[in-house]
């Protein structure tokens, strides 16, 4: 009896919450869904104003075709992937140095770095763009990918340290110290028996770089002008929009699918990006 | 090995002594501390302290694109503080901000205690949640701009067949108010995740004891949530709010796609009119006095971050 009533009470309990969070996931999820539906309709049933928007009556694939043969989609994506790839690894081999020593190693002034790391991290990249696009100028790298390729840095190093340092400090001293007395160089041991530790911490920094990258907008907005330099996300915002007609399937059709290497990186590694997320505070 | 360095120096070695020295030196706790940051540091110095030097200069001087003027002192920002596109641009970036931050920290919590319910396919609802973080928010955006189009939004459509909107609907991104409304409902969709994840992790580390001991002392859930769960949030919740207080008041994507900052500025904020002034109109000079307005905001919650970092 009693237990027939908190099995109630349970099921109600549980009923509550799905009843409370069916709200925020369609609100989370109906815009993805829109636009992949969208990507697959004929014109003559986009813009015809009797049709029902949520369905698709006969799904046809020429936005995709159009985005594949009539524009440099594949240019793009390969720069995006380009550009975060040696971003990412640059970032990040950086970061595992600074994140190590400003977490372990005592020497003076290391506290003060990590503040300064700290503040940088805060800096949005909207307050430097006009400055930086000065500076990328100056480099000769103006309107290419390299542009990108050295100024993301900016934005992961800190962000990186940041998440690893908290990384570092959970690998006990002793094993450090046991290897040093061994008589391992400082290098040996950040190489063979600190970086093994902190593979989960490597794997939350590389995804969140990698994402960070693929996402950036302001920047590749700003730096790059000439179309086949463009990444996926600023070539689908701004290259597929002529004048006042809009192709609203193609660029639906070139949202889904730039979208696609990071929806892929997260269904694979969701745990690190909520872990990640909780670590370090990403920027939102 | 047990050769030590003096003993090659002294055997009349010098070359393998001084890189023997060499790596001793190198082995110091403080020489490899500094070693190992410098690559950090010196992308920080060149690629960060510099260009934010340089905002101030241009900030300072009539520097146009392709020709660098001369220093100026304060003009350009008596000329900005005398525009009345910033003018609205300063109460565009408060209006936003203040608004959607309410919505994503209240929505954010209630959304967290909800996430934090051991409920089956918790993981698969919490990815799900998660995903408007993710995604390229420049994409996601295009979306919503399709959603909130003047003829064919379905945001419109809805509500008529459910009798909520009369027809034909607001001209969402056309009509001033509306087009505030978007922006935060979009800003709000993107950043709700954000608030909710970490206020999660927040709530998780709360000891189970405090909610057994409320309970045994009668408290109602709500009872519970208000001396209970708030009061033990209050550190994580102010490290987001701050957080995200700047990177709201910073947004640029949103804005971009959606509006450009129209209709007639009513949506503009200090990133995308320092855009429109600085590289559409090649006036660097006062385009960089606009950016660093978001400087003031930045120092003062650096100063609070800092303050609460040290604390814990």
């Amino acid at each position: 009896m009693a237990s027939a009533t908190s099995r109630s009470v349970q099921i109600r309990s549980v009923a509550f919450s799905y009843a409370n969070l069916l709200p925020f996931v369609f609100f989370a999820l109906f815009p993805f869904y829109f636009m992949f539906v969208t990507s697959f309709k004929s014109n003559a049933e986009l813009y015809n104003l009797k049709s029902i928007p949520f369905t698709v009556q006969a799904p046809v694939v020429e936005h995709y075709t159009f985005l594949f043969f009539r524009t440099e989609f594949f240019t793009w994506m390969k720069n995006s992937l380009l550009v975060a790839v040696l971003a990412t690894s640059a970032s990040v081999v950086i970061s595992i140095l600074a994140g190590y020593s400003l977490s372990r190693l005592r020497f003076r002034g290391a506290g003060s770095f990590g503040t300064a790391i700290f503040i940088s991290y805060l800096v949005p990249p909207t307050l430097l763009f006009l400055p930086m696009s000065q500076v990328v100028t100056w480099l000769g790298l103006a309107d290419t990918v390299w542009s990108l390729v050295v100024t993301y840095p900016t934005i992961l190093v800190p962000f990186c340290t940041w998440l690893l340092m908290g990384y570092f400090r959970t690998i006990p001293r002793e094993v450090e110290e046991c290897a040093l007395v061994d008589g391992a160089s400082r290098m040996q041991t950040l190489w063979r028996i600190v970086l093994p530790m902190a593979i989960p911490g490597i794997i939350c920094a590389l995804l969140f770089s990698f994402t960070l990258c693929w996402n950036e907008f302001t920047y590749a907005l700003t730096f790059i002008s000439q179309s086949s330099n463009k990444t996926a996300v600023v070539g689908v915002t701004a290259d597929l929009i002529r004048g006042d007609i809009y192709y609203w399937g193609s660029l639906m059709a070139g949202a889904v699918l730039a979208s696609v290497p990071i929806v892929v990186c997260y269904v694979l590694f969701l745990d690190y990006y909520v872990s990640g997320l909780t670590a370090g505070a990403v920027k939102g | 090995m047990a050769v030590g360095p003096r003993v090659l120096e002294a055997a009349g070695a010098p070359g393998v002594g001084r890189l023997a020295r060499l790596r001793e030196w190198w082995e110091r706790e403080d020489v490899f501390g500094y070693g190992l940051i410098l690559p950090a540091l010196a992308l920080l110095v060149s690629l960060v302290a510099f260009p934010f030097g340089m905002a101030i200069y241009f900030s300072l001087s009539d520097y146009w694109v392709g020709s660098p003027g001369g220093f100026v002192g304060l003009e350009n920002y008596r000329a900005i503080f005398a525009n009345e596109m910033f003018r609205q641009t300063v109460q565009n970036s408060f209006v936003f901000t203040a608004i959607a931050l309410s919505f994503k920290t209240v929505l954010g919590v209630w959304l967290a205690v909800l996430l934090a319910r051991n409920l089956p396919f918790k993981r698969v609802i919490r990815g799900a949640v998660l995903l408007p973080f993710v995604i390229p928010t420049a994409l996601s955006t295009l979306g919503w701009w399709w959603m909130f189009d003047s003829l064919y939004s379905v945001v419109n459509w809805t509500g008529i067949r459910l009798g909520i909107i009369s027809p034909p609907g607001p001209n969402w991104l056309g009509q001033a108010a509306y087009a505030m409304t978007a922006v935060i409902i979009v800003n709000v969709w993107r950043g709700l995740p954000f608030f909710a994840i970490t206020t999660l992790a927040g709530l998780v580390a709360i000891p189970r004891e405090f909610y057994e001991a409320a309970e045994v002392d009668g408290a109602t859930p709500w009872q519970r949530f208000w001396r209970v769960t708030l009061p033990l949030l209050k550190p994580v919740l102010a490290v987001v709010i701050l957080f995200s207080t700047i990177f709201t008041f910073a947004d640029f994507n949103i804005v971009y796609v959606l509006t450009r900052g129209g209709p007639v500025n009513t949506t503009h904020l200090f990133a995308t009119l320092a855009y429109q002034v600085g590289l559409n109109g090649g006036n660097l000079g006062q385009g960089a006095a606009i950016a660093l307005c978001l400087f003031p905001l930045l120092g003062v919650i650096v100063f609070l971050q800092l303050r609460f970092i040290r604390k814990e």
